[in-house]
């Protein structure tokens, strides 16, 4: 092979060529860094190698167990509002609150449940008696979740069993804090 | 803009500190991994550049190989190149982040395609080798970055993998998926097509217009 590139200029000329592209390219001179790279680079690195007992002692590290803190706090001084509230009222209470008063309902005699006039879960249509939505809860009857279901979409909650905390008036971010506290509150309290 | 300059005797010299450097790395000493990889922050940052043509992506791509390579320190072997290991991790970043961003179009095709046709390298009249001093000036690390740029992506890569990490064939097929005489056939043509580009380019001003159409032949 070397006596042809001897010999051939047009072959000598492509090797040389070649051999002048791997030189140069081989050459880091070639390579431009960003600038600014090694100064970035340096900084990331440093973050992720800091010695592992300098990481707990960051502002950062403390917003956890800090944040952690309030929502308890948080959580119980709810919990305690919550249950005050729920012994001063029945727990149907708030039901009714958006059925317009003057709305005509029946009640069927032996049940607790108020209904729409020809509600079809209306038991023993025979014995029904008339009035107004407002007199019926006032006497203690629980509005019908099927025929007076537009009214309690609000507090569907209010049905469900006691001793759940759930109520739909609460927002996300209390709820989740109640349910937290009160498992802690029932942890503590097995303690 | 001052660089930091380390002046090293002999090659053995440096082999030896670093061995030393990524020993202390590996006990535990973190906080030593930059002052080991800043000699290779040129050619990581051109293996991800190479592979992703986009700057900003490819220090971000840079930066988290790294961190990946600090990560796993401990698997690292004395047995092959620090470099090399550094690079093969660059480069596998680098591929799974394109692949994430884009669909891989016909890759299975472009494997068939090595072998169609022979490239006729050109002649030059007035041919005239670049000197690597060359180099110093920023215009010419341009046009070099610009003609590498140009290139189909197969051929780049392993352009890059071979020629500028300088990874041996066999570890420039397995960093890419590809086939060893994959490598020798794209590797061939790449140098081919940059050394037409260059030389065209020296001569007559550099790329006023690129010698050949991608798809055509060149004469």
């Amino acid at each position: 092979m070397d006596e042809h590139f001897g010999a051939c200029p047009r072959c000598r000329s492509v090797l040389e060529g070649m051999r002048n592209v791997i030189r140069l390219y081989g050459d880091e001179r070639m390579i431009d860094l960003p600038a600014g790279f090694d100064r970035r680079l340096e900084k990331r690195l440093a973050q992720r190698a800091r010695p592992r007992s300098s990481r707990w002692f960051t502002w950062e590290a403390w917003l956890i167990p800090v944040a952690a803190m309030a929502l308890i706090i948080g959580g119980v001084w709810l919990m305690n509002s919550r249950t005050s509230i729920q012994q001063a009222r029945s727990q149907h209470a708030n039901a009714g609150e958006n059925i317009p008063p003057d709305l005509q309902v029946v009640v069927a005699q032996g049940t607790k449940i108020f209904h729409v006039p020809g509600c079809s879960f209306i038991h023993d249509k025979d014995k029904l008696r008339k009035l107004t939505a407002k007199e019926a809860l006032k006497e203690g009857f629980t509005p019908c979740p099927r025929c007076l279901k537009k009214y309690l979409e609000t507090t569907a909650a209010a049905y469900a069993l006691p001793g759940t905390q759930v109520d739909a008036d609460v927002d996300d971010d209390a709820q989740s804090a109640r349910s937290d506290a009160a498992h802690t509150e029932d942890v503590h309290g097995r303690n | 803009m001052a660089e930091r300059i380390v002046v090293v005797n002999n090659p053995e010299q440096s082999a030896g500190r670093e061995q030393d450097l990524i020993a202390r790395v590996q006990r535990g000493k973190h906080e030593l991994f930059y002052e080991l990889v800043r000699p290779y922050e040129r050619r990581v940052y051109a293996a991800a550049l190479a592979i992703l043509r986009n700057e900003s992506d490819a220090e971000d791509v840079a930066q988290e190989a790294m961190l990946k390579a600090l990560a796993n320190i401990r698997q690292f072997r004395a047995e092959s190149r620090f470099s090399t290991w550094l690079i093969q991790i660059t480069v596998n970043e680098a591929l799974m982040r394109r692949r994430r961003e884009r669909t891989v179009i016909m890759e299975g095709m472009d494997d068939r395609r090595d072998e169609e046709s022979d490239y006729t390298p050109r002649d030059f009249a007035d041919w005239r080798e670049i000197p690597s001093e060359a180099l110093e000036r920023k215009e010419i690390r341009r046009k070099l970055a610009e003609a590498l740029a140009s290139l189909d992506r197969k051929y780049r890569e392993v352009f890059v993998l071979r020629d500028v990490e300088q990874l041996n064939i066999q570890e420039t097929a397995e960093a890419l998926g590809i086939s060893v005489a994959s490598v020798k056939t794209r590797l061939l043509r790449a140098r081919l097509m940059l050394r037409d580009l260059l030389a065209s380019g020296w001569g007559q001003g550099w790329f006023s217009r690129l010698p050949f159409e991608k798809g055509t032949k060149p004469w």
